[in-house]
């Protein structure tokens, strides 16, 4: 047997070893945290925690379904508005515009993608949300009001606010992606159709067949990015615990409960129903977040990690 | 064939080229539907940020409610040392992890190392901000600049690792075989050859992620908490520029909420500009 020596190599590798355990015992420490800090809250209420609508701090009465439901409808929303347009001008970046075009604008759009999300709620608290009070959402309820989605008041501030400002951020997410995912499609997919005497759109239509598992995985991505936002829905949801099923109306996330209130909460039962919701918030992440990685790296061969986008 | 069923034939190959022409149109349109907000964004910026920006709003501090002017010294001195705290934590651990992935990364336990890289990219930042909470702020005893800092400093980690992975595995392989061929240790291959040929990458990369760090408000609101007074003390709730302009675009005051325009004015030209010089010279360092 061999004695175990010490060499220069072994103790360079140990000390970047120690880096990567280091990474790991931080996403260790945040589950443990997480968890932790959650534990009065679930021995306390449960899984009726999830259920419960409750949200009453003087009788101590926790339930995390308004803010699951307002995270929920507030990201499909904004993926109704962002999906459709992001991939209409991922498909224009990448096969219609020149290619100069094509790389500035996007190189525009993954800049913009860069600014805070504080700003993104300023202005939508100081721009978007008088302007949908006095004229959007006024017509809306003149004209579609006998829909229940847009029933109510003109409140500018609520759930229609937070959806556009949600899907104005994550949509950058969907373009940037997308076109690089139909970029390293073969060109020979769109050759062979419009030889075969497609139009223009139905060649356009193979690369996208060709494209769609990355695709997916960039809308699961920015699904991801907007279940887990935070100031910006905090500054235009309007922060209410009722579930209504009007577009207008007020509501809150799982995200924008925890900014409010954290630093007010006084009960240590309070602050545990919080980091239960941080918890469950972690964990809708983790699962989102992990799908759309293993979509993105498979449609590409691995040659893009969506980290460089996120 | 019969006229009928050529003008049939006709008529369905100018259907489907109509059709066509219709889609490409809804892709030009929806292009100019994405760049429409984001420019409006950007316009009113520079509209609302502009006018109160002045010299003074770098160096003074915040002015008493009612008192107009003053600036956001403290917030913007703040925010300079929180990133840092958080920069000297995750660049260190950051580039140590990506250059073993880099270097010595194969097999399943490397896909191990950056597939939890890649899902703490995606914790939400606030999610990051209760666990610096439950893991600093409560031992501490209080909300402190060390405790912002470490949250930062946890959202910098995953960008810094897989970039620093990309930027080493650019070094061309000839490098690696030319040092161990005259004799050099693996460590001084990697330490002395591979990694001062990727700086460049490895520098710019790193402060692509500080810069990004910056902008971030959601985690610091209950670790670094926020300080209308002047306070370098790492043990000490802190100002940051991301709160300041949080608080200020809540407040019912008009002078602060112009104040709020300017702050974030501040950070985006912090934020964005960083980010553009240093992604054309990631660019650029990419391509060579």
């Amino acid at each position: 047997m061999k004695a175990a020596r010490i060499t220069a190599d072994g103790l360079y590798r140990a000390a970047l070893g120690g880096a990567v355990a280091l990474v790991f015992v931080v996403v260790a420490l945040i589950v443990f945290e997480a968890a932790r800090g959650s534990g009065l809250s679930i021995r306390t209420f449960g899984l009726g925690f999830l259920t419960s609508t409750a949200w009453d701090p003087v009788s101590e009465k926790f339930g995390a379904l308004p803010y699951i439901y307002g995270t929920v409808v507030s990201s499909a929303l904004a993926l109704l508005l962002a999906v459709p347009l992001g991939i209409g001008s991922a498909v224009y970046l990448a096969e219609i515009a020149p290619r100069r075009v094509g790389a500035i604008v996007s190189f525009v759009i993954e800049l913009l993608a860069a600014i805070p999300s504080i700003v993104y709620g300023v202005w939508g608290f100081f721009v978007l949300a008088p302007w949908l009070r006095t004229a959007i959402e006024p017509w809306l309820i003149a004209h579609v009001g006998f829909v229940p989605l847009f029933r109510g008041y003109p409140f500018g501030i609520g759930m229609l606010n937070a959806a556009i400002v949600l899907s104005i951020m994550v949509v950058p997410t969907i373009v940037s992606i997308s076109r690089e995912v139909l970029l390293s499609t073969p060109r020979s997919l769109r050759e062979a159709a419009l030889a075969l005497g497609a139009t223009p759109a139905e060649a356009i239509g193979v690369a996208l067949d060709a494209a769609r598992p990355g695709i997916l995985g960039a809308v699961i991505l920015a699904l991801g990015r907007a279940l887990g936002e935070t100031m910006a829905v905090t500054m235009v949801i309007g922060n209410t615990n009722r579930i209504s099923a009007s577009l207008l109306d007020p509501a809150a996330t799982m995200a924008s409960i925890i900014a409010n209130e954290f630093t007010e909460a006084t009960t240590p039962l309070y602050i545990s129903s919080l980091i239960e919701i941080a918890l469950v918030l972690f964990a809708i992440t983790i699962v989102v977040n992990g799908a759309a990685r293993v979509l993105v790296y498979w449609a590409t061969g691995g040659r893009r990690s969506a980290a460089a986008l996120a | 064939m019969s006229r009928p069923a050529l003008t049939r034939a006709a008529g369905h190959i100018n259907r489907r080229a109509i059709w066509s022409r219709i889609v490409i149109a809804a892709c030009y349109g929806a292009g100019a539907i994405v760049v429409l907000p984001l420019a409006l964004i950007v316009w009113h910026l520079l509209a609302k940020g502009l006018p109160a920006l002045s010299l003074s709003f770098f160096l003074d501090m915040p002015k008493p409610v009612g008192d107009p002017g003053g600036g956001m010294a403290n917030a913007i001195v703040g925010t300079l040392i929180l990133v840092g705290l958080g920069a000297l934590f995750a660049v260190p651990v950051g580039v140590g992890a990506g250059v073993y992935l880099a270097e010595f990364g194969r097999g399943r336990f490397s896909s191990l190392v950056r597939y939890t890289a890649d899902l703490l990219s995606g914790v939400p930042s606030i999610v990051v901000g209760v666990a610096a909470y439950g893991l600093v702020v409560l031992p501490m005893g209080g909300f402190s600049a060390l405790a912002g800092g470490v949250a930062l400093g946890i959202l910098m980690l995953p960008t810094i690792i897989r970039s620093t992975e990309e930027m080493v595995r650019l070094v061309p392989q000839s490098y690696r075989e030319a040092a161990l061929a005259l004799g050099a240790p693996r460590w001084k291959v990697t330490q002395q050859v591979v990694i001062p040929a990727a700086r460049a990458g490895i520098v710019t990369a790193s402060m692509l992620a500080v810069a990004r760090a910056a902008g971030e408000t959601a985690p610091l609101l209950f670790t670094a908490l926020g300080n209308r007074f002047w306070s370098t003390a790492l043990t000490k709730p802190i100002a940051s520029l991301p709160v300041f302009v949080f608080d200020y675009a809540r407040a019912p005051y008009d002078d602060w909420n112009r104040q709020a325009w300017t702050g974030a004015l501040v950070l985006v030209m912090m934020v964005t500009g960083i980010s553009a010089v240093l992604r054309l010279t990631v660019r650029r360092v990419a391509q060579r």
